[in-house]
């Protein structure tokens, strides 16, 4: 894509940059006569260099959304614009050109691989398609690749997927994505099949190529504590709508919406003596089927009051980079701006 | 898990099972330096001995595969030649396995028989397979309206019921080898089309065809590199199954006298003539060798696919 006025050289490229500008995006299932919203207008942008993490619960399409993203998912209203091209209007070789700049890291390692192929041809597969390089030119670049990604060229090269354990499946759908040279890191959920101690290795390689290939990634997990450590800014999702987005230690430090604060107040702390103050949050999560009038939230929201389910809160700035979906938000920020 | 087998292969004793985990190693060196030691001994795992019985099988099978197709080079008599001085005799050096009540070689018609039925079964199949298989691949791959309406297409010739279809279609069209094969292939083809599909539809959900996309593979591309190598299995044990029951319903046609016309034998043709006119109680042989020899050819192609089914299934991962 050398015709593309793109600005992708590093020093040129304005640090605000927006990548990735999803506008509305809407995606719905059908499930019988019904349909489904799975996503419901969401809104958000993605900057240059930066890892936008994506939280909330199962169930919420967070998932579908980064499927979303890579048009693996159809959508079914708004806007996907990656360096000005609305991907959701994209068709046929456009697309399939368009699409290779945006790669997904997957939940199952093991799934992510075709159990069939040679590692070494799984990792070439993005070369091969688009033709690019000699046969030993590939060859190279493949071992490189494994290298970068911390598995031997040599040992795994010929073997196939099912004689590596999940970290290291993992490791080499990493390399995969990365051999298609994207600006742009999907991953969904890459550690929550992995065990502990993997865990840690895999979000690092992650942090290390995130440097090296100067990547942007978006960061979609149910772990906030996983989240934090790897995002510099974090949407919070509930029932197909973002309801807080904020800077990663601004919404750790002050979360403003009553969902944030009770996920937040979820993650487990590593001292047995600390009793937990808060109350854990009751009830489901409500069918996408027949979702709450209002505010989303406000069957589950210990705060909820007669105007949440009259009036949809939308998406406010409630302080420099602080956005939050709700009529009564909570925490240090709500102080004098309780509603507008 | 790494399994006994694989345990016991490294014979280090010492081994902590930690270390069996390559993904527990804390950095990447001992990732690396793991790994070339797990993975010597995969062959362990991957190539279990087939058995004697897979062999016994093989080998029958290629008997009367080498039988049918160097019938004519083999010193054998015509099977049609009556020998009228020689009637319904028992196995000896001049007939190997006897001859019938008009004298004709028994081993020369269990030999020129067995054409038949192999080649309705295996062109019968090649013929599902083609089509049937093709059209499975692309339903369970695509979805959407067109695997509605192959599914459809399927259910109408499934609906049917394929004996009496045949039986019409052979009145009128004509008792040849062809027609038959294609008549039982074509009833192959919404079997082949089912079992592929489904298959097909399951490899389609997966992450790895999803990765596929992203990269801008397609879809022909995706069908034939991501789908197809993990369809084969089940379509090369659901094949031979399927070869061994057309060659029973063909057997089943020739002893209802629906099959090629007599003279000509095939082994439905030879047990039907062993059974008729009392021949069972004057010569059992007539009746007995095909018979035999179809139970056997059956057994074996269905313990093959089996075993080759054992072979071809592959572990997914450690996780």
């Amino acid at each position: 894509m050398s015709n593309a006025p793109t600005v992708t050289d590093p020093d040129t490229a304005n640090a605000d940059e927006i990548v990735l500008d999803v506008r509305n995006l809407v995606v719905e299932f059908k499930s019988g006569r019904q349909r489904v919203q799975a996503v419901s207008g969401v809104t958000f942008q993605v900057r240059r260099g930066e890892t936008l993490g994506l939280v909330g619960e199962s169930g919420c399409g967070k998932s579908t959304t980064g499927r979303t993203l890579v048009q693996v998912q159809p959508a079914t209203s708004g806007a996907i614009d990656y360096q000005g091209q609305d991907l959701t209007l994209l068709k046929g070789r456009k697309l399939r050109q368009m699409r290779t700049k945006i790669q997904m890291i997957f939940q199952d390692p093991i799934s992510s691989l075709n159990p069939r192929r040679r590692i070494k041809d799984i990792v070439a597969e993005p070369l091969v398609i688009w033709r690019k390089g000699t046969k030993e030119e590939r060859t190279a670049k493949v071992r490189e690749m494994l290298e970068a990604v911390g598995i031997d060229p040599d040992a795994a090269g010929d073997r196939r997927p099912g004689e590596f354990s999940g970290g290291q499946c993992q490791r080499i759908s990493i390399a995969r994505a990365l051999m298609a040279e994207p600006d742009l890191l999907i991953c969904d959920e890459p550690v929550s099949a992995l065990d502990v101690s993997v865990q840690a290795q895999i979000l690092n390689l992650l942090a290390d190529l995130k440097a090296k290939f100067q990547l942007t990634m978006v960061f979609i997990a149910h772990d906030l504590a996983v989240v934090k450590n790897v995002s510099d800014r974090v949407a919070v999702m509930y029932l197909g709508k973002l309801v807080e987005v904020a800077g990663s230690d601004d919404l750790y430090r002050e979360a403003a919406h009553p969902y944030t604060e009770a996920l937040l107040a979820s993650i487990p702390e590593p001292d047995p003596d600390h009793i937990s103050d808060h109350k854990a949050l009751t009830g489901e999560l409500p069918s996408p089927l027949n979702p709450p009038s209002g505010c989303r939230f406000r069957t589950r929201c210990p705060y909820a009051q007669d105007r949440c389910a009259s009036e949809e809160p939308l998406l406010r700035e409630l302080a420099p980079g602080h956005q939050v979906a709700c009529h009564f938000p909570v925490g240090p920020l709500a102080s004098g701006s309780a509603s507008v | 898990m790494p399994d006994d087998r694989e345990l016991l292969d490294t014979g280090s004793s010492a081994k902590l099972l930690g270390d069996r985990f390559p993904g527990m190693a804390a950095t990447d060196e001992q990732v690396v330096a793991l790994q070339s030691e797990t993975l010597d001994s995969d062959d362990v795992l991957s190539k279990k001995p087939f058995g004697f019985l897979f062999w016994f099988a093989i080998t029958w099978v290629g008997l009367v595969f080498l039988a049918a197709i160097f019938a004519n080079l083999l010193p054998l008599q015509s099977p049609n030649f009556q020998n009228y001085s020689a009637l319904n005799q028992g196995p000896s050096s001049a007939h190997l396995l006897g001859t019938d009540d008009l004298g004709r070689d028994l081993l020369a018609r269990l030999i020129f028989g067995s054409r038949v039925s192999l080649i309705v079964g295996f062109c019968g199949v090649a013929i599902g397979l083609v089509v049937g298989g093709t059209a499975g691949l692309i339903s369970g791959y695509k979805g959407g309206r067109l695997d509605v309406a192959l599914n459809a297409g399927s259910f109408i010739i499934l609906a049917f019921p394929a004996i009496v279809a045949v039986i019409a279609i052979v009145t009128f069209w004509g008792q040849s080898l062809f027609h038959i094969t294609i008549i039982l292939g074509i009833a192959t083809i919404p079997l082949m089309f089912r079992v592929i599909r489904a298959s097909s539809l399951s490899f389609a959900q997966r992450d790895f065809v999803i990765a596929a996309k992203t990269m801008g593979a397609t879809d022909t591309r995706i069908v034939l590199r991501e789908i197809l190598p993990n369809v084969i299995p089940v379509t090369v044990t659901f094949s031979l199954i399927t070869v061994a029951g057309i060659i029973v319903i063909e057997g089943t046609l020739a002893f209802l006298g629906l099959s090629v016309n007599l003279p000509t034998p095939s082994w439905g043709n030879l047990i039907n003539e062993g059974t008729a006119n009392n021949a069972l109680s004057t010569n059992p042989y007539i009746m007995m060798w095909p018979a035999m020899s179809m139970f056997l050819l059956l057994w074996s192609i269905n313990l093959i696919g089996d075993r080759l089914r054992q072979r071809f299934d592959i572990r997914e991962g450690l996780l």
